[in-house]
């Protein structure tokens, strides 16, 4: 049925060619040409008014300026490319729009940790947040729990007090006699420690701890992943490690998660900080729980 | 420098519409301990009260709860929150050993569908009636 539609259509258009007689290859040519032209004219058009654009609702607060002190939401509209990332998002916004617009932002691959953001009511680094995986608007606030400085920018010194009391540095017993002789770690060690290697220091699981915001002495996931890391390393020295133990098992430290995995969760570099954590737990226990 | 505000709905409970899994597991939890430790206060506070020398004392209290359907229905409740609280401790308890701590989502929606389960089966034997 459906070929012998084509075949008269293409006889009926061969037909109708034939009869047209007045109008010469050339002009038809031309005249072809002209088609194309509008053609490709209002395609362009078309493309140029429904351009892809993402509204991003971002988070401003300036209390140096008197009319910014008030928090507030401003919206952006982003032209989006393929690929576009939340950071590179907030970059257009602010060279294009707004240059007050404050945020920290350094690598752009998820190796600082400048850019922990709040977007869409999750703790995420904006440049590994692909826009097209977000629902719009993209509401961008700074991190929740921590001091707003200004915009997106928070005040970082308590996360990082809380890392540095952990003494997250490498202290061993014994070292080697000859000054250029390695410290080796067996590989089942460095398999095991891998994943707590991989802090950032970008503070999203700090933030997104619910008991880190009601205790604000907490060491919270950060730092104790840190302990975690030197306290399973089989180089680190007896002495080292017990009094890493005793940081960790006071009253603010491992006890106090109560394992609502919201900084597993979150992580940017997937590290299993429950898990981290839960472990240290038995350790403390087994520290101290002696039978024999 | 820094200054602290009503950051609105930044602020925790505000956004229970993102809280993930182990938030839910968490706040359940909470939830269903300070239930149960109210259930405990009255079930000691009713049945010190219903211990009286003559026995008849006792199944006249218990048979007058029982006559009420806000009664039965709050068994029922009860059963929910206890169950829940006993299903999602025994999660914990792995959690604490360090077990399966990847699917610890998946072992509180489990949790959750075996409550479901389990007091929907109980509706006949506390509403129906007489135990």
């Amino acid at each position: 049925m459906s070929t012998q539609t084509t075949d008269e259509d293409s006889e009926a258009t061969g037909q109708s060619d034939s009869e047209a007689p007045a109008s010469s290859p050339g002009e038809r040519r031309r005249a072809e040409k002209r088609e194309r032209q509008t053609e490709k004219a209002r395609q362009a058009a078309e493309t140029e008014s429904d351009e892809e654009t993402v509204l991003l609702k971002v988070f401003r607060y300036d209390p140096e300026v008197e009319g910014k002190r008030e928090p507030r939401f401003d919206d952006f509209h982003v032209p989006f490319y393929k690929g576009m990332t939340v950071l590179d998002a907030l970059i257009y916004a602010r060279d294009t729009y707004d240059s007050s617009l404050t945020f920290r932002h350094s690598c752009r691959q998820a190796i600082c940790g400048s850019d922990a953001l709040f977007i869409n009511g999750r703790q995420r680094l904006g440049c590994k947040t692909q826009l097209s995986d977000l629902d719009e608007p993209v509401r961008i606030e700074p991190l929740p729990h921590q001091d707003v400085v200004k915009d997106l920018v928070v005040d970082m010194e308590h996360f990082y007090d809380q890392m540095e009391s952990v003494e997250p540095y490498f202290d061993p017993d014994e070292l080697p006699s000859d000054d250029m002789a390695e410290q080796r770690q067996s590989r089942e060690n460095r398999e095991k420690i891998k994943m707590s290697t991989r802090c950032i220091w970008c503070g999203a699981c700090m933030s997104s701890c619910n008991i880190a915001a009601g205790d604000n002495q907490y060491l919270g996931p950060a730092a104790i992943n840190k302990a975690y890391r030197f306290a399973m390393d089989e180089r680190e020295g007896d002495e080292r490690k017990e009094k890493r133990m005793e940081i960790m098992e006071q009253e603010h430290g491992v006890w106090r998660c109560q394992t609502q995995f919201s900084c597993t969760e979150v992580c940017p570099k997937d590290i299993p900080l429950t898990e981290h954590i839960q472990e240290l737990k038995r350790e403390a226990v087994k520290s101290n729980l002696k039978f024999w | 420098m820094s200054q602290s505000y009503d950051r609105g709905t930044i602020e925790d409970f505000g956004r229970w519409r993102d809280f993930s899994a182990g938030m839910w597991a968490w706040v359940f939890h909470k939830f269903t301990g300070w239930v149960l430790i109210g259930y405990l206060f009255t079930h000691i506070a009713v049945l010190s009260t219903a211990t009286a020398a003559d026995p008849t004392v006792y199944t006249n209290t218990i048979s007058g709860l029982e006559d009420l359907l806000i009664v039965r229905l709050l068994e029922v409740g009860l059963l929910a929150v206890a169950v829940f609280h006993i299903l999602n401790g025994i999660r914990l308890l792995f959690v604490d050993l360090g077990m399966g701590l990847t699917a610890q989502d998946k072992t509180f929606y489990l949790s959750l569908v075996l409550t479901g389960a389990i007091v929907v089966a109980s509706v006949p034997t506390f509403v129906g009636g007489k135990l």
